[in-house]
């Protein structure tokens, strides 16, 4: 076959595809030009507004922008598009919140060592994995002692974390502490014992029946109440416990999920093969379990990873809560909607990405067992 | 769900705050100095009141009582740690002892005084709901308003007043309800409604965002009473003695013309009241518990109260309020200290 051959078959094969699923029928022809004119209006308004009519760091007079005033859709209005000034100007709290600025660069190790304390677990197929792992473990620790100071380091109180950071750790944190309590849950609700089991039935249908607000809030304000004076256990630590709880809940349920999708066969012929208990659990029934409950799973890492923006409820500023103290600043006031989009793409960046890992691992492991 | 939600939120207060009262004991001047910073209760960011600037420092009309307090304390206005607080933790927040002060645009009630265990020291800005048209409307006093469309606040005191207004003058109107403030003003720049209400102050903040700000009026009419305060905890009167004078100080430094800029002149000054807040004439700082020259300190690290106002709130920032109400008594204001002696 020659090469325009492969051409004119690859060619035919997009036209057939074309034909086949967008232009197969009157209806369906106009619905395809109308989706398509819609989508050009938007993309076009869109792009326009945030990029090509949009202000950066300068205006259309190459003036560099100190505050709204200087915007030049505030110049001239109706001739341009976004504000982007209030980004840069704000990209400090934006990353670290009112973290000391000279000590950002402890933050900043902590998030380029992050991948490096994942990637062990989340891949199988990496060079000295084993060596990733290890840092895994040993990471939460440093990130302790960087973020919050110690021996040779001046400390930096949490009230001053803010933004992506607070953002992170409660995601980051609230996840990785909740999966292990997650799966001890699920199997206690599993659990013949009857103690074991009705504990956990409690605490997880406890949890999952109060809004996570109503978490955050009892967090914040009870527990400080009836602890002894002077004891204040940290603002964030609070909201963390509260974080935490509330996702081992939902992850229990669904790792139960997965429990329940092990046919009691398989148990039954571990024990038969005089396997024990955590034998049988670890060996047979997690990995299987965990495998069909990756989806709910993320789904629940996904919910939570926005959920914490709730925290703003009592005062911590995280992403959501520094932009909107951003917007109160009268420099800056009225730029909502950069504000907005620009938080929204951030948090669309992490949650499109466990959702991406997520169908990732899916394909990998072949959950649906076709 | 929703009764549940506000059922068991009620519980929790009422626990919370009844535990705070049988435990608190101590003196908060002591701890204060003991931990060599102040913890003041902040908002989580309101123009020209309380929101950290680009750099990250904290500024404001309700943050300058903050930093009054730490400069009359520490004799120096930059130690204190602000703790945003939001409108539904605030007062438990003060309560459990996290915060030492409460200065967030709070407004001084019965309830609040009495119920919730709080002590009001005294008023830094005196607020009121406010209507706000646009200008092309001709309208020049809210009662011109009848038969118009008002953008509202659901479930607020607000509604209510606005309710109580109109009924009173025998008015009508058409309530456009919206959820929260920042809607109102959406609704309102949108065209959604005619007037726009809600405390004054929040009028005019909203009034500097707009394209062309002049294009709207606040009517001179206010009708409710929102005196806001910095608030401390009950049961400790030295304490609240300290925060209470030092938003004195910075009242009483205006009406005594003293300025951040001319208080080291002013200390070879004729006038006793000024020897005696400046420290020159010993004695009155001792009597607080703290050194002769805190009032010193905070009229020249935070400056008197309408440097305070024109540099956050007055004529010449985007916000733009006149002093109106919290102008000195001196001035057809009503902004009052007791005297200095």
């Amino acid at each position: 076959m020659s090469s325009t051959t492969i051409q004119i078959i690859s060619r035919n094969k997009y036209y057939n595809w074309l034909v086949k699923n967008l232009f197969s029928s009157w209806v369906n022809t106009i619905l395809t030009v109308i989706s398509l004119i819609f989508v050009y209006q938007v993309g076009s308004f869109f792009l326009n507004w945030a990029i090509f009519d949009a202000d950066f760091r300068y205006n259309f007079q190459g003036e560099l922008i100190i505050d709204r005033g200087f915007c030049s859709k505030n110049i001239m209005p109706g001739e341009y598009g976004a504000c982007w000034a209030i980004i840069f100007a704000r990209w400090n709290q934006f990353m670290y919140g009112l973290y000391p600025i000279e000590e950002a660069w402890r933050v900043n190790l902590i998030y380029a060592l992050l991948p490096l304390a994942i990637i062990g677990i989340l891949f199988d197929k990496i060079p000295f994995r084993r060596y990733f792992i290890y840092f895994t473990f040993i990471f939460p620790f440093l990130a302790y002692f960087m973020l919050y100071g110690g021996p040779g380091l001046s400390v930096v109180g949490t009230n001053k974390w803010g933004g992506l950071l607070v953002t992170l750790f409660l995601g980051v944190t609230g996840i990785g502490l909740a999966f292990p309590l997650s799966i001890l849950l699920a199997l206690g609700r599993r659990s013949k014992m009857p103690i074991i089991k009705s504990l956990c039935v409690v605490f997880i249908e406890f949890i999952r029946g109060v809004p996570l607000i109503t978490l955050l809030f009892t967090a914040n304000v009870m527990l400080p109440l009836f602890l002894p004076d002077g004891v204040n256990p940290d603002n964030l630590l609070r909201a963390l416990v509260a974080v935490t709880l509330f996702q081992s809940a939902y992850m229990a349920e669904a790792i139960r999920g997965g429990l329940q999708a092990i046919p009691r066969g398989q148990v039954e012929a571990a024990q038969s093969l005089g396997l024990s208990y955590w034998q049988t659990t670890r060996k047979i029934v997690l990995p299987q379990a965990l495998k069909i409950a990756i989806p709910p799973i993320v789904n629940t890492c996904i919910g939570l990873f926005k959920d914490t923006s709730l925290v703003l409820i009592i005062g911590l500023f995280d992403l959501l809560g520094i932009g909107r103290a951003a917007l109160a600043d009268m420099t800056w006031t009225k730029l909502y909607y950069e504000v907005y989009v620009f938080i929204s793409l951030v948090f669309f960046i992490f949650c499109f990405g466990m959702s991406r890992y997520s169908l990732y691992l899916e394909k990998k492991l072949k959950t649906d067992n076709s | 769900m929703t009764k549940i939600k506000s059922l068991f939120i009620s519980l929790v207060l009422t626990l919370g705050v009844s535990t705070a009262i049988a435990g608190s004991h101590g003196s908060t001047h002591d701890l204060v100095k003991e931990r060599g910073k102040l913890m003041c209760g902040s908002n989580t960011g309101l123009a020209g009141f309380g929101a950290p600037n680009d750099a990250g420092v904290w500024e404001g009309i309700d943050v300058d009582v903050c930093r009054a307090v730490a400069a009359a304390v520490f004799g120096d206005a930059s130690k204190v740690e602000y703790v945003p607080t939001t409108s539904k933790v605030r007062f438990t927040v003060l309560q459990s002892g996290e915060i030492d002060m409460l200065s967030r645009n709070t407004t001084w009630t019965l309830s609040r005084d009495v119920d919730l265990g709080l002590e009001f020291v005294g008023v830094n800005y005196y607020d009121g709901q406010g209507f706000m048209v646009n200008k092309s409307l001709g309208v020049s006093s809210a009662m011109e308003l009848d038969g118009a469309s008002v953008c509202i606040q659901v479930g607020t005191t607000t509604e209510m007043n606005l309710a109580d207004f109109f009924k009173a003058n025998g008015m009508s109107y058409e309530s456009v309800p919206v959820e929260t403030n920042s809607e109102a003003d959406a609704a309102y720049t949108a065209g959604r409604c005619d007037v726009y209400t809600t405390d004054a102050s929040g009028l005019y903040a909203s009034r500097a965002g707009y394209p062309d700000p002049s294009a709207h009026v606040v009517l001179p009419e206010i009708v409710s009473k929102e005196p806001l305060g910095p608030a401390v905890r009950h049961g400790d009167s030295e304490w609240a003695d300290i925060v209470r004078w030092s938003l004195n100080a910075m009242i009483i430094g205006e009406e005594l013309g003293i300025t951040s800029a001319n208080v080291d002149e002013m200390k070879s000054s004729k006038n006793p009241e000024v020897l005696r807040l400046l420290g020159v004439d010993a004695g009155y700082g001792a009597m607080l518990g703290l050194s002769d020259d805190w009032a010193y300190n905070i009229l020249s690290q935070v400056g008197n109260y309408s440097e305070s106002f024109e540099k956050h709130i007055g004529p010449n920032t985007p916000i733009n309020i006149q002093r109106g109400l919290n102008a000195l008594y001196k001035d057809g204001g009503i902004l009052y200290a007791p005297p200095f002696r």
